[in-house]
């Protein structure tokens, strides 16, 4: 079967081209979705791209919570279907509260853009599967809001379950609590983090690696997992 | 006309990275009246026509529901002014 990964381009959304090409470059189909429609156009899984959809108006992903696909999003994402949020992606689902927590801006004030270290935390969600327990890998980094925070109960509860997807080593680049860099619904199916696995899809694109440089493609991993957890579900 | 202000703060266990940058500011000023800044919002609501107990529940639920993030932050005051 061919797998269809719809890409959802709000206002503002800047990282929805590559989005799709990482989509194609994992072997999927990328299907490209509006804000503004409630048309899901039958795609298997849903990303939520990086950009500043509406300037970060109000709060970081907070008027793209209400757009009007988001509604479909939510229902789809209670069906069960796989749900990337990417940076601006992550801080829409937790605006729409498909996720715990909140993101403020970075501690030290500054956009940020590195090449950041993350630690697999999770690898029986339906986007990182295909990772192995505590890899180790290697994606890029940019924003202003990035800085995850939740009460302290809620943060012993969502390590206590399991819920850190992604969690920032060597460094942290922002502040975020625990070193939380993404996190999981206890489904599964909905991920959400700060860095870009869709820049990280194509050797001569990627993070410098030991081997080469602009070399790594430890993004695509992401894309995999959601093919194999689509053609797993229908099978 | 009258306006319901809404005022949102950032949570005081939080930290205010804004609030933090302008407080840096002040010490290389040489201001030293103030230990600290918080930087909230504003923000105005623009009422046509009166005032009702229906219009203050409505701004009361959009302020916790659109206006703020209670994972972030608290409404610290809803008033109305002429």
């Amino acid at each position: 079967m061919t797998v269809r990964i719809g890409v959802v381009t709000f206002p503002g959304s800047l990282d929805d081209v590559d989005a799709r090409r990482a989509v194609r470059i994992a072997g999927a189909e990328p299907v490209a979705l509006w804000h503004a429609s409630h048309d899901l156009d039958g795609v298997d899984a849903l990303i939520l791209p990086g950009g500043f959809s509406y300037g970060d108006y109000l709060r970081a992903g907070a008027i793209a919570a209400l757009a009007p696909i988001m509604r479909d999003v939510k229902d789809a994402a209670a069906k069960g279907m796989p749900v990337l949020g990417i940076c601006n992606g992550f801080q829409m689902l937790v605006e729409a509260h498909l996720l715990p927590g909140g993101l403020i801006r970075n501690a030290h004030q500054q956009f940020i853009r590195r090449d950041q270290r993350l630690r697999v935390e999770n690898t029986s969600t339906a986007w990182t599967s295909d990772f192995a327990d505590g890899q180790e890998i290697v994606i890029p980094l940019k924003n202003a809001d990035g800085g995850y925070v939740a009460s302290d109960d809620e943060l012993d509860r969502l390590e206590g379950e399991g819920l850190v997807a992604f969690r920032y080593t060597c460094v942290n680049p922002n502040g975020s609590l625990r070193d939380i860099a993404g996190l999981t619904n206890p489904a599964g199916n909905v991920v959400g983090l700060m860095p870009h696995p869709e820049h990280a899809v194509e050797p001569g694109f990627g993070p410098s690696t030991a081997a080469a440089m602009r070399s790594g493609v430890d993004g695509l991993s992401f894309f995999s997992s959601a093919i194999a957890a689509v053609v797993g579900a229908a099978a | 006309m009258p306006t319901i202000v809404v005022d949102v703060m950032p949570k005081a266990e939080l930290l205010d990275p804004q609030g933090k940058a302008v407080t840096g500011a002040f010490a290389r000023l040489g201001v030293d009246a103030f230990s600290g800044v918080r930087i909230g919002k504003r923000f105005e609501l623009t009422v046509e026509g009166e005032v009702s107990d229906e219009v203050l529940a409505e701004a009361s639920r959009v302020a916790a529901e659109v206006l703020s993030n209670s994972v972030i932050e608290d409404v610290v005051g809803i008033e109305v002014v002429e």
